[in-house]
């Protein structure tokens, strides 16, 4: 039954068709949970007893880099499926992710920066945790040039599948790298298996956050996806029907 | 002070809070808005290709 259910959304038209009706009602989620953040963040939670009100920047910063970790691993994961079974709508949800996450990471990066600026008194030091960053970067751009420089879709979702699955290797270096290396980048403070060290009006707002920015991934991850399988399947029957409609 | 500029102030802090907030703004935007554009390019461009198989 469970089996039957997955070949059934694995077939590209059933699954242009229900992704197309998903994507509203998750932008409207990602826009409540947004607005919530928002004036949770920015007008409910107090100053912060060191940083005063530059600490806000961290409702952007940390959910993105989240994010940044959270769809490489999607990319990686769907990327390994569409190796292992062939499966083509993995290769589609793993290429359509690469621009979501670099669009996190640069966020990341460029949010930290601007913290870092009046924090730190500089705007980017060559630490583990920064640098890990921008690697991280550079494998979704690289993901993304690779994958444009392959005509065919199959080869080129193969070929990146691989170039992704060997930049995994980055993830835990990123997440330890400020417990492993002596970094200015301050450690964690949610994610640790303790209480977390945050006050909980500033805990709320990065959770409403964290939860927006996984909605806006799977409203466009979605919404890319159709656009890829519209290229894929664009001599089937199915899309030549669908474009006469 | 009134209430809404000191919370434009961001105690002194508006240029990078605000600076943030803008670029992520954009950045989400812009994500966001190229599947749409994408989307609509592919649909004009294999209506018309499929049109002109027709013709033939």
């Amino acid at each position: 039954m469970i089996t039957r259910y997955f070949h059934q959304l694995a077939s590209p038209p059933y699954f242009y068709r229900i992704a197309g009706r998903f994507i509203p009602w998750l932008a409207v989620a990602f826009a409540l949970f947004t607005l919530a953040g928002l004036y949770t963040g920015l007008v409910l939670a107090p100053p912060d007893y060191q940083q005063g009100d530059s600490y806000r920047i961290m409702f952007i910063h940390v959910p993105a880099a989240w994010m940044s970790l959270f769809v490489y691993m999607v990319m990686a994961g769907a990327g390994s499926m569409g190796l292992i079974w062939r499966m083509k709508l993995a290769e589609v949800v793993a290429i359509s992710s690469a621009p979501i996450g670099a669009s996190f990471t640069f966020l990341a990066l460029i949010t930290g920066s601007i913290w870092g600026k009046p924090m730190w008194g500089t705007w980017w030091v060559w630490d583990a945790r920064l640098t890990s960053e921008l690697i991280l970067l550079f494998l979704y751009l690289g993901v993304i040039a690779l994958h444009n420089a392959i005509d065919d879709k199959r080869t080129a979702a193969r070929a990146t599948a691989i170039l992704a699955l060997v930049g995994v290797v980055n993830i835990p270096i990123i997440h330890y790298s400020v417990e492993w290396w002596n970094t200015l980048h301050q450690g964690p403070t949610v994610t640790k298996f303790d209480k977390p060290s945050i006050d909980v009006r500033m805990l709320i707002p990065l959770l409403l956050m964290a939860v927006a920015f996984k909605l806006y991934y799977a409203t466009v991850v979605l919404m890319r996806s159709r656009c890829e399988i519209l290229e894929r399947e664009r001599n089937t029957q199915w899309v030549k029907e669908l474009v006469e409609s | 002070m009134s209430g809404l500029s000191e919370f434009l102030h961001m105690g002194g802090y508006a240029f990078y809070v605000w600076t943030s907030y803008g670029i992520a703004l954009v950045v989400l935007l812009a994500t966001a808005l190229s599947p749409i554009r994408q989307r609509r390019k592919l649909l004009s461009g294999i209506a018309r290709s499929v049109r002109r198989n027709r013709a033939q």
